[in-house]
């Protein structure tokens, strides 16, 4: 009974409930909730420190970070293997009409097959936004000194005005692409 | 198995980016277009309980699991760094519909696209560690 209730869609209140308790065990663990260290870390790991400086450093320290993303990875499996409901996503319908009217199709899941499924990686359109995408995801939150897990939830939950200036740029450059550049990318 | 505790916290995180919608491409369209409370609902109680959860953490002087006081990192004020980068992480967030963490629950899911991003994640990263000390940072 308990899967049942965990299978439907949570409520926004429960999601953000349960992320503020990662954050929380996180910091009784004695580290920090940010999510996109991790990245650094992984560079660090492939040796990127021998060449660059900024990656120069004990990424063994950070090992925890990286077995918190193994968990994600896990996570993400579970969710997808064991606890999807059948319900398509409660997608808003304006949401559905704008993005239909750029040739995105709304299937019901997470994310839109057309872009993220193994078979539509055969698009050289499709690769290139999704690397030009990563690039500044990656750039982004190393030039801001952290995503959404470390300014958004710890940096505001600790008040720091930096993150709240970070959390705007976010959603300038959010706005941006969903209003201005989507037209000409799509 | 000093490690194991972080893979579970980490299976958590992921199944509630998974069930709360928040890795859904979909979702973070909605958000930038103001077409749904859902994300906002979802951000917003998560601060709201994570200010007072810091707050009383503070207040309380917990101690963590090794005994120390909980520490808590100040963010340095150089303020372009934030606004540029933050930006620059905007768009990116609104293009592939996830943020790094969701990138890889979005594997796990079996949404392969985010091999791609994850890739392009790595290069933008390495790419800032490249240019850094090109960037305008250091200074108010």
């Amino acid at each position: 009974m308990i899967l049942e209730l965990i299978k439907q869609p949570w409520p926004w209140y429960t999601s953000g409930i349960v992320i503020a308790l990662i954050m929380i065990t996180l910091l009784f663990f004695g580290k920090s909730f940010g999510f996109s260290s991790n990245l650094s870390t992984i560079c660090s790991m492939m040796g990127a420190g021998k060449k660059v400086r900024f990656f120069d450093f004990n990424w063994k320290n950070q090992q925890w970070n990286l077995f918190f993303l193994i968990g994600a990875v896990i996570g993400g499996y579970l969710s997808s293997t064991f606890l999807v409901s059948n319900a398509p996503l409660n997608l808003s319908k304006s949401t559905i009409t704008d993005l239909a009217k750029l040739g995105i199709q709304f299937d019901g899941g997470l994310n839109p097959s057309q872009l993220f499924d193994f078979k539509s990686l055969g698009s050289v359109k499709v690769i290139s936004l999704l690397l030009f995408g990563g690039i500044l995801v990656g750039f982004g939150s190393r030039y801001a000194g952290g995503c959404t897990s470390g300014h958004a939830i710890s940096g505001l939950s600790n008040l720091q005005l930096p993150s709240l200036v970070a959390v705007i740029g976010f959603f300038i450059g959010g706005l941006i692409m969903t209003h201005l550049l989507f037209p000409i990318l799509f | 198995m000093k490690f194991f505790k972080y893979i579970f916290t980490g299976v958590v995180f992921g199944i509630v980016m998974a069930k709360s919608e928040a890795m859904s491409w979909y979702r973070i369209q909605e958000m930038f277009r103001f077409q749904s409370f859902h994300m906002y609902g979802i951000i917003g109680t998560a601060v709201f309980c994570g200010v007072i959860a810091v707050f009383l953490i503070k207040k309380v002087e917990v101690k963590d699991l090794n005994g120390q006081p909980v520490r808590f990192q100040n963010k340095d004020k150089n303020w372009r760094k934030y606004i540029i980068g933050g930006t620059i992480f905007g768009l990116g967030w609104a293009l592939t519909g996830a943020c790094p963490g969701p990138i890889f629950v979005g594997i796990g899911y079996g949404y392969t696209g985010m091999v791609v991003v994850t890739i392009g994640a790595l290069t933008g990263t390495y790419l800032y560690g490249v240019v850094k000390d090109k960037l305008p940072h250091w200074f108010a």
